[in-house]
Order: C-alpha cells, then sequence, then structure tokens
C-alpha cells in the first residue's frame, strides 16, 4: 500500500512540476470549444442545444492528448523496468498511473468544463449535472486510455493511433454522458439512469482496464 | 540478517524478434557469488540479466532461486540498473531516491546511506536534471543501497563513471557479497571485484 | 487442433481445402442470388429494394463473425500460445473489415429508398460503423508494431477488450436511437420475415460464410509464406555477416 501511495505521489508531483501537459490540455479544450461556434454560427439556441454534446467530445479529445505521457516518460527512462520488479503488481502500477492521470487531467477538464459551458450558452441549471457526469465518466476515460496508452508504447505516431485505437471504447461513455449533462435542458427525462450507468462504466474501467494495460505493458518491454 | 539465496540457470535460452540469441546457457551461484557476463554487442548480455528480472519470458529452461519459499518471487528479489538510469529530472536526488526507497521496500535510514555509499550526499537537494552523466549514473546505483535485495543485475554499471565512482561501486558491490548476497554484473571492462564464476556470451553464432 | 499447430502442415490441409471452399462458396453464393433476385418475392412495403437486404444482412453476420473469431484467436495467442493463432487474427481482420464495409454500404443503399438519405444514425448501423472503427484500430495497431511477436500479442489484447466492449455499445447506441428495423430473423415466436425470403437468406449466409473461410484460408497461407521469407532474409543476413567475419 504504500509503495502504491509512493507512486501517487510521485506522479503527481511531477505532472505538478512539469505542469506543461496539464496547461496544454485544458487549453486544447478552451480553444475547441471557442472555434465551435465560428464554425457552427452564434445562434444561441443552436449553440445551447449542442453544448453538452460538445463539451464532452472535445473533453474526450483533450483527454487522450495526455494519454500518451501515461507511461511513455517511464518507459523512457527505464523506470518502468524497475517498476515491474517492485512488490506492488504491474496492474496496480497501471491503475495508480491512470488515477493520477484521471486527478491531474480529468478532473481539471471537468471543472473546467462549465466554465466553457458559458461559451456556448450552456444554461445555468445544466450546469451541476454536466460536472457531475464528468466527473463520473472522466475515471473511465484516463482507465481506458492507460489501455491505449500501454499498447502503443514506444510507437512511432503513438498518439494518434492511441486516439484511434480508444475512440470507439468511449462511445458508451459519451452517450451516457451527454444523457446525462442534457437531461437537465431536454426536459423532464432523469438524469439519474444515464449518470448511474456512467458510474458503471467507470468502476468497471477501474477494475478491469488496468489488467489488460499491464498485459500490454509487459509486451512491450520484452 | 538478510535471508540469503542462491541462484542457479539451467539451460536457458534466449529469443527475440524470433531469433535465438541463446541458448543452453547455465551457471549456479552460491550466496556471497558474483557471476561475470561479457561478450560483444547483441550476445544477449542485456538480454540475460532481464530474463532473471523477469522482463523478458524464457524461451528454454529454467532459473531456479535455492533456498527460497514458494511465495518469493524472484523478479522481487533483484535490483536490476540496466542501461538507463531511471532517473527523474523534475525530482531531486533525494526525491528521486526517497521514492525507489519506499518503492522498493527500503527504510528510512537506507536513503541516507545510500547518498552517502555512492558520494551523492552534497546533491541530495539538486534537481537531477542538473547532474551529469557520471552524477546520474551513481544516482542508479545508488537505488541498490537504498532497499536492501539479495540478487543484484547490473548492466554496464561502469559506464559514465569515474575511477573514483568505480571505486564506491567495487565497495559497494564486495559489501553486498560480503553479507551474502549475489550479483550477476555484464561488462565489457575489467572490474576490481572478485567474481567467482565468468560467463562469456557470443563465443558461437546460434543457427 | 494440435495437429493444426504445425505450419507446414497446415500448408498442406489449406492447399487442399481452398479449391473445395471455392467452387462450394461461388455456387452457393451464386444459387443464393439467383434465389435473392429472382425467385424471392418483393417486400409488400419496401418493393424490390428489399433484395439488397440479402447482401446486407449476411455481410453483417460475418462481420460480426469476423470479430469473433479473431478475439478467439487472441485467446489462442495469449493464453494457449497456439503458434498460429496470431496468424489467423491478423489475416482475418482485413476479410472482417471489408465486409463489414460493404454491410455498411448495403445498408446505406438500402436506407436511400426507405429513409430519404444516405445515412441515418440508427442504432444497428451505428453500431456497425463502430465495430469497423474497431476493426481499423486492429489493422492500425498490426501495421504500427514491426516486431511480429508484440504485434501480436498487443493485437490479441486490443482484440479481448473490443470483444468485451461490443455488448457495452450495443447496448449504449440501441439505448441511444431505436430506428432501424428490429432484428426480424431471430426473434420469439420465430422469425417475421416470410419464408420464402429466409431460404435465400440462408443460401447466402452459407455461401458467406465459406467465402469467408476461403479468403481466411488464402490470407493465412499468405501471412505463413510471408514470414518464411522474412526468417529466409533473416538468416541470409546472419550469414553473410558470419562470412564477413
Amino acid at each position: 500500500m504504500r509503495e502504491a501511495l509512493a507512486l501517487l505521489a510521485r506522479d503527481l508531483k511531477l505532472a505538478w512540476r512539469e505542469g506543461g501537459a496539464i496547461g496544454v490540455a485544458l487549453g486544447f479544450y478552451l480553444v475547441v470549444i471557442a472555434i465551435t461556434p465560428l464554425g457552427l454560427g452564434p445562434d444561441l439556441n443552436l449553440l445551447a442545444r449542442i453544448a453538452p454534446g460538445m463539451l464532452w467530445v472535445a473533453l474526450l479529445l483533450a483527454a487522450l492528448l495526455s494519454a500518451g505521457r501515461l507511461f511513455e516518460n517511464d518507459y523512457e527512462d527505464g523506470s518502468l523496468d524497475v517498476l515491474t520488479t517492485g512488490a506492488l503488481p504491474l496492474a496496480a502500477v497501471a491503475a495508480v498511473k491512470c488515477l493520477a492521470h484521471w486527478l491531474t487531467t480529468g478532473v481539471p477538464l471537468a471543472l473546467l468544463a462549465p466554465v466553457l459551458g458559458l461559451l456556448l450558452n450552456l444554461p445555468l441549471e445544466a450546469m451541476p449535472w454536466l460536472v457531475l457526469s464528468m466527473l463520473a465518466g472522466t475515471p473511465a476515460v484516463s482507465f481506458v486510455a492507460g489501455i491505449g496508452a500501454s499498447l502503443t508504447l514506444g510507437l512511432r505516431r503513438s498518439g494518434l493511433l492511441l486516439a484511434l485505437l480508444v475512440l470507439p471504447l468511449y462511445v458508451p461513455v459519451l452517450i451516457f454522458g451527454v444523457a446525462a449533462a442534457s437531461a437537465a435542458i431536454t426536459g423532464p427525462a432523469s438524469p439519474w439512469p444515464p449518470f448511474l450507468m456512467l458510474c458503471a462504466l467507470s468502476l468497471a474501467a477501474i477494475v478491469l482496464a488496468p489488467i489488460a494495460a499491464a498485459a500490454a505493458l509487459r509486451t512491450a518491454l520484452r | 540478517m538478510q535471508q540469503t539465496f542462491g541462484l542457479a540457470a539451467h539451460k536457458l535460452g534466449c529469443q527475440r524478434g524470433g531469433r535465438t540469441i541463446f541458448r543452453d546457457l547455465s551457471f549456479e551461484l552460491a550466496p556471497g557469488q558474483a557471476l561475470l557476463v561479457s561478450g560483444p554487442n547483441g550476445a544477449g548480455k542485456t538480454s540475460l540479466l532481464r530474463q532473471i528480472a523477469g522482463l523478458l519470458p524464457l524461451a528454454a529452461g529454467e532459473l531456479h532461486l535455492e533456498g527460497a519459499s514458494p511465495d518469493h518471487a524472484l523478479p522481487e528479489l533483484c535490483h536490476y540498473v540496466g542501461h538507463l538510469n531511471a532517473v527523474k529530472p523534475s525530482l531531486s536526488v533525494g526525491e528521486n531516491l526517497q521514492f525507489w526507497s519506499t518503492f522498493l521496500g527500503g527504510a528510512g535510514a537506507d536513503v541516507r546511506n545510500a547518498l552517502a555509499a555512492f558520494g551523492l550526499a552534497p546533491l541530495a537537494d539538486l534537481h537531477a536534471g542538473l547532474l551529469s552523466a557520471g552524477q546520474k549514473r551513481r544516482l542508479a546505483l545508488s537505488r541498490l543501497v537504498a532497499a536492501p535485495r539479495p540478487i543484484w543485475l547490473l548492466d554496464e554499471p561502469q559506464t559514465s563513471l569515474d575511477a573514483a565512482s568505480l571505486e564506491l561501486l567495487d565497495a559497494a558491490i564486495g559489501a553486498h557479497l560480503a553479507s551474502g548476497g549475489i550479483a550477476v554484473v555484464a561488462s565489457h571492462t575489467p572490474l576490481k571485484s572478485k567474481f567467482a564464476h565468468k560467463l562469456a556470451l557470443g563465443k558461437e553464432r546460434v543457427r | 487442433m494440435i495437429s493444426l499447430a504445425n505450419p507446414t502442415r497446415f500448408l498442406e490441409l489449406a492447399a487442399r481445402a481452398i479449391p473445395w471452399l471455392a467452387v462450394a462458396a461461388l455456387l452457393l453464393i451464386g444459387i443464393g442470388l439467383y434465389l435473392a433476385f429472382f425467385v424471392a418475392p418483393p417486400d409488400y412495403q419496401q418493393g424490390e429494394t428489399v433484395r439488397i437486404m440479402f447482401v446486407h444482412v449476411p455481410s453483417a453476420w460475418l462481420a460480426m463473425f469476423g470479430y469473433v473469431l479473431i478475439a478467439i484467436a487472441a485467446l489462442g495467442t495469449l493464453i494457449w500460445r497456439h503458434p498460429l493463432a496470431d496468424v489467423a487474427a491478423k489475416a482475418a481482420a482485413p476479410i472482417g473489415a471489408t465486409f463489414c464495409f460493404v454491410a455498411l454500404v448495403t445498408g446505406s443503399l438500402w436506407g436511400k429508398p426507405m429513409w430519404g438519405t444516405y445515412w441515418v444514425w440508427d442504432a444497428r448501423l451505428t453500431s456497425m460503423l463502430v465495430l469497423f472503427l474497431l476493426y481499423l484500430g486492429l489493422i492500425a495497431l498490426w501495421q504500427a508494431i514491426e516486431e511480429p511477436g508484440r504485434a501480436g500479442r498487443a493485437a490479441a489484447i486490443l482484440a479481448l477488450v473490443g470483444v468485451v466492449n461490443i455488448p457495452i455499445i450495443k447496448f449504449s447506441v440501441d439505448w441511444w436511437n431505436t430506428l432501424h428495423q428490429p432484428a426480424s430473423i431471430i426473434r420469439p415466436g420465430g422469425p417475421s420475415i416470410d419464408p420464402s425470403m429466409l431460404a435465400p437468406l440462408f443460401v447466402m449466409a452459407v455461401g458467406f460464410t465459406l467465402l469467408f473461410v476461403l479468403l481466411h484460408l488464402i490470407a493465412m497461407r499468405a501471412e505463413i509464406l510471408r514470414r518464411r521469407v522474412r526468417a529466409m532474409q533473416q538468416r541470409q543476413i546472419e550469414h553473410a555477416a558470419l562470412v564477413e567475419a
């Protein structure tokens, strides 16, 4: 357990000190949302209708931007080799790193979303559920990104390949996330069923994704 | 007193990318003994070390840990110091070592001893990114003392080290062997440590 | 299974099976197409355009069959370490992707007269599109990793992750939208398609399946031979290095 906490603390410290990656992800999120109305026109009603979906799609892309660094850094400087010799199982190592990614990327993006929602005329009453749905869904995003990152470790163009591999797997998260976020706007449908599905998806991802990621890491380390 | 183990390899085979790197490799190390593995590049020195560390699967043969109970896993008893240093530039020297010490099962005092053993104490608060190549290598090697593990696997440990640092390395290996530990060292250049066994790889090409 | 593990034996068996499969597949597809276009009656609602179903539905089935095949091969690679498992997976991916693509195109063409547009985001077509993306991911991963051992294992992991996700994706897409015709073949209370349409459908399905197996065996042979050439080239390089030394 202390090994897991030490690894988490180290990864959080590194993310904080090498602050660049979080900043870039947040900046990317801002840029994509900012140019959307330029592409679609400033019709506020239209923007308000697409806001939850747009905010979710842009969040997925922004999260994927920083997913490459999940294992790449440790792989390149030899730390990953040494991490496998610890008492902590490799699946737990992968889980801790995905958790660190969620805390340093998923959560900030989710918290920024309502602010960006203002740019898209998102109604204020939709904001709590937007944030809640994102906080519930981004663990799945980070943990599934871990699978993609471990499969593409050390490959050329790994960023693009990672996105190609992982985005289809995000379809359920996206569907339920947008449904939960927009339920407050679109009327009587309750946000609870999709929200609970999101929680279930995240829990399943937290448990199962590290196993696949560890297998992929072992394969890459040979 | 740390538990001591022996390591025996029986007819090990290694394959990478579908090609056979070596086969029928055997050796036996009793506690307190060291093995020097030499050979040209590509002969399989790194592959052998990685097989013992559990990073590369065995294509053939077995590795046997003498004196171990079933819940001992070989990789968890090894220190693996490869070509890369596993040093994070944005953490300080002390933070780097403290992390590895905790992660690999060391105690608080071990970090101070490790810094001292490799002459890094004055650099402890510096960001590791500022270190020279030799200092980074010493930081990587100081992991060996930062957590107690019976089996040391060193891949060209002397890279970037000056004469004084080589002395520190030899002293550390000597102390480790004296307390019953085992070391497998891959190296082109001679080290002062006494090696009970030597293995030269790559003498015959495998068809 | 074990006897098939030897690539040479497999090549022999494949070589013998391929001509028979080719004849059988062509025959059945030929009969199926004849039945589909000349014998089966037009649908009372959709008219003649329903005939596209006889290509669309079997293609969709085989797209799913292909992915399941890859998933089973993935288990073969990761758990049983069957030597031909990754060859089977690698060979099946483009074939499955093509059937998936055919299903998408025929689905779109079938939809145009019914819905008025070439694409509608209904549950079935959307799920098929996501399946196509999963296939593309597998193929891209195979291409991106040079070392065949690692490529095989990585693709196997991805295939298993995908196969676990497919039901979840399907469920979520269904939940999201239901415009497409409900699955009219397998339904409690029997198929709702007229038996005169069922026969050509099954003939086409079996014919397509044989076609899949045929293409798969051909592709596996090609892959095995490709690997042999690579191994020979590697030995040549090593021998040359020895002679120089």
